[in-house]
């Protein structure tokens, strides 16, 4: 058992993957000498060769075709988008072809693209999205989204073994504001399993990614308050952990659905039909959401801030919710 | 120089027929409402697609486009399959869940192409890549048209194969028209192999209707290809002597350009060397017309008698298990 960042933790599983399968391989930009933009591949280049740790042309649909080439030919590409917003330029790839091949073709493509997504770093309309909710509506991707190192570490390497293309979003703001204990063992995390992370009886907090530690802190916040808050962390948004959803709407009667992907047409949208239409006579109040605004993302600290959610704005809609 | 047996000789020859024919099956069943999409032909285009293909080794992979049909066929495709591919029957290779020359044929090394022009060659890339890791020796030969080679995504690849010195041959097979648009509306340069030198790559451009400048010129690329030194891009000069499909009669297509394009009619120009040089005897050419018009009843009878997929598959394999 280690303590370490959540950018560690998926350093360290790519890392183990590569040591135990040589079909893994890394694509993307400056991942080589480099290390990558957030250093996630550092070190890899001297131990695993410049072979197997592509330094590529900038080319993101070069690099996302590439892979889906590689891996229906048996091996198991990793491609690393610098910065998830730049997963557009190759987006066509992605959606008509890497997502159907299987149910076309028939053969599996095994590969993972690794998207640093998420705002709250300052950097603006082109270094902060939360893609999500593309790639969910289109049938043929997993996507996971871890929110501890832990998860992390177990999701990457799930990823890496599976014989479909998974979405794996890593979420830039807990690179290194997250730490945990990580073991050293050679584990996985199930890609369609959440967790509950705070067991509870008043109300749901259902969240993923960086949202679950507002989540967290605003059930610290309600308990003072005498409210018990339950919050299930997804990590993987497809397939989507439909019965741990239910469950603890089922026991809480009352559901948050919170995201940092903007409110309209994202996740907690899908996430609040599944409730209504499997659980509308367990609930206490109407389902609640909340997101980032429907804008683009903005540059300058207070307007970022007031775009996106935060645990005071998590707890006064909890606090609105639990007295419904 | 790649010397061809006559042997060779009478198989390039028998491919580019049995394409021609094949293709002809084709329009005359999307006429009589057959066929459940579109139907795509590559006419004019036989000798490229049959000599390039011809070019590669068994282990070799080929991304062909859909006038390339001659290449599946060279590559060991059997028209039962390729019939069961445009029926959208249940045991076609796609097992319908795609058409024409959509499936991947992971044995025979074929990988067909999606509807995005220019988006397999980024993923050909990606098996080139593959197999030069795993020291395969094996080529991946790939195409696009001169319309579909002002797509995004042809020049990252090119980008990329060059960079990488990746095992990969590229023809852009120039048939004059992309749908309704000339291609003077498509390049400005005067030839698309012009384009390799932007990637510090060898570019030729090659007279599409002649087999043997095609098989040369592919043969020589493959090898380079497979020697490691890296890819080539080939432009073949055609003429798309159909519509862009079949319903379209390509009215746009002016005829006198038509006229001079059919003197050069690939399998015509083939048969006449062949039988000039005596290799191809007036028997032989009997055998084969009958050897190929038998292998067509039976493909159409197969695939007409071959049931749909029941409509409840259609949930079925999303997700590889």
């Amino acid at each position: 058992m280690a303590l370490l960042t959540y950018i560690e933790a998926i350093s360290k599983g790519l890392w183990e993957e590569m040591e135990r399968d040589e079909s893994v391989i890394l694509l993307g930009e400056d991942i080589g000498k480099f290390g990558g933009a957030f250093k996630v591949t550092k070190g890899f280049l001297d131990r695993f060769g410049e072979e197997r740790v592509i330094d590529t042309v900038l080319a993101e649909t070069a690099i996302l075709g590439a892979a889906t080439g590689a891996a229906v030919v048996g091996m198991r590409p990793v491609a690393e988008m610098q910065f998830a917003d730049f997963v557009t330029t190759g987006f066509s790839q992605l959606v008509n072809n890497t997502a159907s091949i299987h149910y076309r073709w028939h053969i599996p493509c095994p590969m993972v693209v690794r998207l640093p997504s998420g705002a709250g770093i300052h950097g603006g309309p082109f270094h902060s999205r939360n893609p999500e909710a593309w790639f969910f509506h289109q049938p043929g991707f997993k996507i996971v989204a871890p929110s501890f190192p832990h998860d992390a570490k177990g999701l990457i390497k799930a990823a890496v073994r599976d014989n479909n293309p998974v979405i794996y979003l890593e979420h830039k703001r807990l690179y290194r504001h997250v730490k945990g204990e990580v073991p050293d063992t050679d584990y996985t995390i199930e890609i369609g399993k959440g967790v509950v992370r705070r067991e509870g009886n008043d109300l749901s907090i259902i969240t993923y990614g960086a949202t679950v530690h507002q989540a967290l802190e605003t059930a610290d916040a309600m308990a003072k308050e005498g409210v018990s808050v339950e919050v299930v962390d997804l990590l993987s948004l497809m397939p989507l952990d439909t019965e741990l959803i239910l469950a603890s709407v089922r026991k809480t009667g009352k559901a948050l659905i919170v995201h940092e992907d903007n409110l309209t047409g994202g996740i907690g949208g899908e996430i609040a039909a599944i409730i209504s239409e499997k659980a509308f006579e367990h609930l206490d109040a109407p389902v609640r959401r909340l997101g980032a605004l429907d804008i683009p993302t903005p540059y300058s600290p207070p307007l970022e801030e007031f775009f996106l959610p935060n645990a005071k704005k998590l707890t006064a809609a909890a606090r609105e919710l639990a007295a419904y | 120089m790649y010397r061809l047996t006559n042997e060779q000789y009478l198989d390039l020859y028998y491919y580019m027929r049995l394409t021609r024919e094949f293709e002809e099956t084709i329009l005359k069943l999307y006429r009589q409402g057959k066929i459940v999409g579109g139907a795509y032909t590559g006419n004019g285009n036989e000798a490229t697609a049959v000599g390039s293909a011809f070019a590669l080794e068994k282990h070799d992979y080929l991304f062909p486009m859909h006038r390339d049909m001659g290449a599946h066929l060279v590559k060991g495709q059997t028209l039962r399959n390729l019939m069961l591919q445009h029926l959208a029957r249940g045991n076609s290779l796609s097992k319908g869940r795609d058409g024409t020359g959509h499936y991947a044929d992971p044995p025979l090394r074929i990988y067909g192409n999606i509807s995005h022009l220019g988006a397999m060659v980024p993923m050909a890339c990606g098996v080139a890549l593959a197999s030069k890791l795993r020291r395969e020796g094996s080529v991946v030969l790939t195409y696009i048209g001169d319309g579909g080679s002002n797509v995004g995504d042809i020049h990252e690849a090119l980008a990329m194969a060059s960079v990488q010195r990746l095992p990969l041959v590229l023809i852009i097979e120039n048939n004059q028209f992309a749908y309704s648009t000339p291609v003077a509306k498509q390049k400005a340069m005067e030839k698309y192999s012009d384009r390799a030198m932007g990637y510090g790559m060898p570019g030729f451009t090659i007279d599409g209707t002649d087999i043997e400048e095609v098989y040369q010129v592919c043969k020589q690329a493959v090898e380079r290809a497979r020697r490691g030194v890296g890819p080539t891009l080939i432009e073949s000069v055609t003429m798309r002597m159909h519509g862009h499909s079949a319903h379209d009669g390509a009215d746009y297509v002016p005829k006198e350009l038509l006229a001079e394009w059919r003197k050069k009619d690939p399998v015509e120009r083939i048969e006449r060397t062949l039988i000039e040089r005596k290799v191809l005897t007036p028997s032989v050419k009997a055998q084969y017309e009958e050897k190929i018009q038998a292998t067509l009843d039976d493909a159409v009878r197969f695939a007409v008698e071959s049931p749909y997929p029941p409509g409840e598959e259609a949930v079925v394999g999303v997700y590889a298990e």
